[in-house]
């Protein structure tokens, strides 16, 4: 990155390009053109910066300049005053909501402080369509170590060592599962890598793939020589077509380079990889549905044992690992397993990327080490709860995880302490809620998820998922009583109980979780007939404030069925018996008489 | 050769499906990504195209169906001119997606699957294009509107004419 001067890098994230941030960067482009500064000035489309809520972001180095919000007619300002004329654009920069102050250095954000990046590592940083720039960070050393200085048990060795934990949601230690995957004898083995995110509100994979494509095939390839397998196959949801694109490009460039193909780097180890697409099922995150889906057949899981170390894909021995858990490899073998393990806690080391999302200040795509709590991750890098409302809880671990409140806040985030609590880390979706989310809404809405998503083999998920969802619709209509409540709480432990795959056993997790947190919330629906956050419309009560009511009569005319009554110039009311609460009253009402509740 | 009784209008469709099945190495495992590539080509994949796949792939066409029934990237129906998808991952429905798509429900008066009677609009759900930070989403084709909130609808349902 010597020869140039400046190198301007436009977020090339799925967030930012939704924002028109390619025309940012042809305008950029143009505009350099146009100032005669092409030998000055490289402008490059990166993956995800993370910082989503303010995008499209620009990024100047080398003075590290963050400008947010950018808008297509916004580049030639940039150009002219910051390129040519070496003054920022104030108004372009990033604002601290504490103080108000233009911060012009990304590393002085809040946003950035807390945050270490090991699997985010490149991304934002280069450009993830040129294989140059990602060996120019040091890529392909780790494959050339193992490959040149290790035997495939020293590889394992090490990987076990760091401590690194998958990091697809259950947790389970990968150098421990790639011995698995080598001890086995076969003619062919596969390595995995599971880029089917289903997750809903989770974007981490994607980001790696968008914007740090050759970090996964780098280590699949390493995955590869320590297990003994000389074919890998990504399987990708459909649905992403950038991260598609980008890993079709890095793919097609490493053979270029011969770091995959025949003999990588003069050794004797062969591999390449292949995509294969997923086509939206939920349950093909779960390994062995996903094989099968692989193999052409509908994504239905199979009881484990055999595990895919022994019998996987076509009946070889195959390592599946998530994309993330990928990311973290090469840095391990470039800084070793003991750095790698004095970061996080006891028991989970390293970093973990979260998609921070909801209603939070700083919607984002954050990595932080293990061991950091979620107070630090919702207020210090999230900026706190939109629009100064009250924190109620945090979705982790999406359909499969479970929910933490206030009290929890201090706990330090790692695999077995959000599992204590009754959570999970899941794949690193985080959903923030505020007062005004209904805890029963909330389940309701990850049920209906589930019931849509199962894959129908086994009875407990199939028919479970969806008792409890009509249980769930009863509630949130107004229809609930406290049999509904006991009888969720049965449903749900047999599902547990019974289910076949780890999708099915977690799947009442949402259910069980908000009961245990917001189970006064559950009774007020049933027993009280209010939804103590407002949300639930069958619930809600409209009642006109007498002193604000002036008698226009506007509401009486709009409301659809006639429940609104009143003399003109006197207070109105509303026959509860006769509304339909469909709002038109207090949508219209101009003295903001109207609440609801 | 499989049977041609299904070609007739769509006879060049059918020919560059029959192109991208013999560019394959081995037709083992390989029915999803020919779906995909099915789709790709008649924009949906009716009763006549499963059966077509299913015999040049010899396997049988429950198997061909109950794969197309599992996954909820194909379709059966054909898609509207412009095909409305709402996001309805955790991020966007703690931010109104609901709220948003019963308003595109009720101004098209069609249900989640379905397509207007002229053709012109079809209604899905999708879960997290994974921009969230611009949630509630809703992308129209490859357009992405981002913020969306049901006063919004109408707009955005005009500009499509």
């Amino acid at each position: 990155m010597a020869e140039y001067k400046f190198h301007i890098l436009v977020c090339g994230g799925t967030g930012c390009l939704s924002s028109n941030s390619h025309e940012i960067a042809d305008g950029l482009k143009d505009a350099i053109k146009a100032a005669g500064m092409e030998e000055e000035v490289k402008v490059l489309q990166t993956g995800c910066f993370g910082f989503c809520e303010k995008g499209p972001i620009v990024k100047v180095l080398p003075d590290n300049t963050f400008y947010t919000q950018v808008k297509p007619e916004d580049v030639n300002e940039i150009v002219s005053e910051h390129i040519v004329k070496g003054r920022k654009v104030n108004r372009l920069l990033y604002v601290d909501p504490e103080n108000e102050k233009h911060i012009s250095d990304a590393k002085h954000m809040d946003f950035y402080k807390k945050q270490m990046r090991i699997a985010l590592r490149n991304c934002g940083f280069i450009d993830p369509e040129n294989i140059d720039e990602y060996i120019g960070r040091d890529g392909y050393q780790a494959l050339a170590k193992c490959l040149t200085e290790m035997t495939p048990e020293q590889v394992i060795e090490e990987v076990k060592k760091s401590g690194l934990r998958g990091r697809g949601g259950a947790g389970f230690p990968t150098g421990l599962k790639w011995q698995f995957a080598h001890g086995y004898q076969a003619d062919q083995k596969y390595v995995v890598c599971n880029a089917d995110e289903g997750d809903p509100g989770a974007f981490m994979d994607r980001s790696i793939l968008e914007g740090d494509p050759n970090s996964i095939i780098e280590a699949m390839a390493i995955c590869g020589y320590a297990i003994g397998a000389s074919q890998g196959r990504v399987y990708i949801r459909a649905e992403y077509p950038l991260a598609i694109q980008r890993l079709e490009i890095a793919i097609a460039q490493a053979r270029e380079y011969g770091l995959l193909g025949d003999n990588i780097l003069g050794t004797d180890f062969s591999f390449d990889i292949q995509l294969c697409f997923g086509a939206g099922a939920f349950v093909c995150g779960e390994e062995t549905a996903l094989i099968h889906s692989m193999e052409g057949q509908r994504g239905e899981p199979t009881i484990k044992p055999p595990f895919p170390a022994e019998n996987g894909f076509w009946n070889k021995p195959t390592n599946v690992n998530n994309v993330e858990t990928f990311a973290n490899i090469p840095v391990i073998f470039l800084k070793g397993a003991d750095w790698f393990s004095s970061i996080g806690t006891e028991k989970s080391k390293g970093t973990k990327v979260f998609a921070l999302a909801g209603k939070i200040n700083n919607v984002g795509l954050i990595e932080v080490p293990m061991g950091t709590t979620l107070r630090e991750v919702i207020y210090d890098i999230g900026g706190g709860i939109k629009n100064g409302k009250k924190f109620k809880a945090v979705q982790t671990g999406g359909p499969s995880g479970g929910c933490l409140t206030e009290k929890d806040l201090d706990t330090p985030i790692d695999f077995d302490n959000l599992v204590a609590k009754g959570s999970m880390m899941g794949s690193g979706g985080m959903i923030v809620m505020d007062e005004d989310d209904c805890m029963p809404s909330v389940a309701r809405f990850y049920m209906e998820f589930i019931e849509e998503e199962s894959c129908g083999k086994c009875t407990p998920c199939r028919i479970g998922t969806k008792r409890l969802s009509e249980l769930l619709k009863d509630i949130t209509g107004g229809k609930g009583t406290m049999e509904h409540i006991a009888e969720l709480k049965r449903v749900s432990q047999v599902i547990r109980d019974t289910a076949l795959c780890g999708l099915g056993q977690t799947a009442p997790n949402p259910v069980l979780s908000t009961l245990a947190h917001f189970e006064d919330e559950y009774i007020a629906h049933v027993k009280d007939h209010t939804c103590p956050a407002g949300k639930c419309t069958a619930l809600l009560k409209f009642k006109i404030n007498p002193e604000a009511c002036k008698g226009c009569t506007l509401c009486a005319r709009k409301c659809p069925v006639g429940a609104i009554s009143g003399e003109v110039r006197k207070p109105h009311t509303i026959d509860q018996a006769k509304c339909i609460k469909c709002g038109a009253c207090m949508d219209n009402c101009k003295f903001g008489a109207i609440t609801k509740n | 050769m499989a049977c041609n009784c299904a070609k007739g209008a769509d006879k060049e469709k059918y020919e560059q499906l029959d192109a991208f099945i013999a560019s394959l190495p081995s037709t083992q495992g390989e029915l999803i990504r020919v779906l995909h590539t099915a789709q790709g080509i008649f924009g949906y994949l009716p009763k006549e195209v499963q059966i077509y796949v299913a015999k040049k792939l010899d396997v049988p066409v429950s198997k061909v169906y109950g794969v197309v029934s599992f996954y909820s990237f194909f379709t059966m129906k054909p898609k509207g001119e412009y095909d409305i998808s709402v996001c309805m991952g955790t991020a966007c429905y703690v931010r109104g997606a609901e709220n948003v798509l019963n308003e595109i429900k009720n101004q098209l008066g069609i249900d989640i699957g379905d397509t207007t009677a002229d053709g012109k609009f079809s209604l899905r759900t999708l879960r997290c294009v994974g921009a969230c930070g611009l949630a509630p989403v809703v992308m129209i084709g490859d357009k992405v509107y981002g913020r969306v909130t049901p006063d919004m609808v109408s707009g955005i349902l005009a500009e499509c004419k």
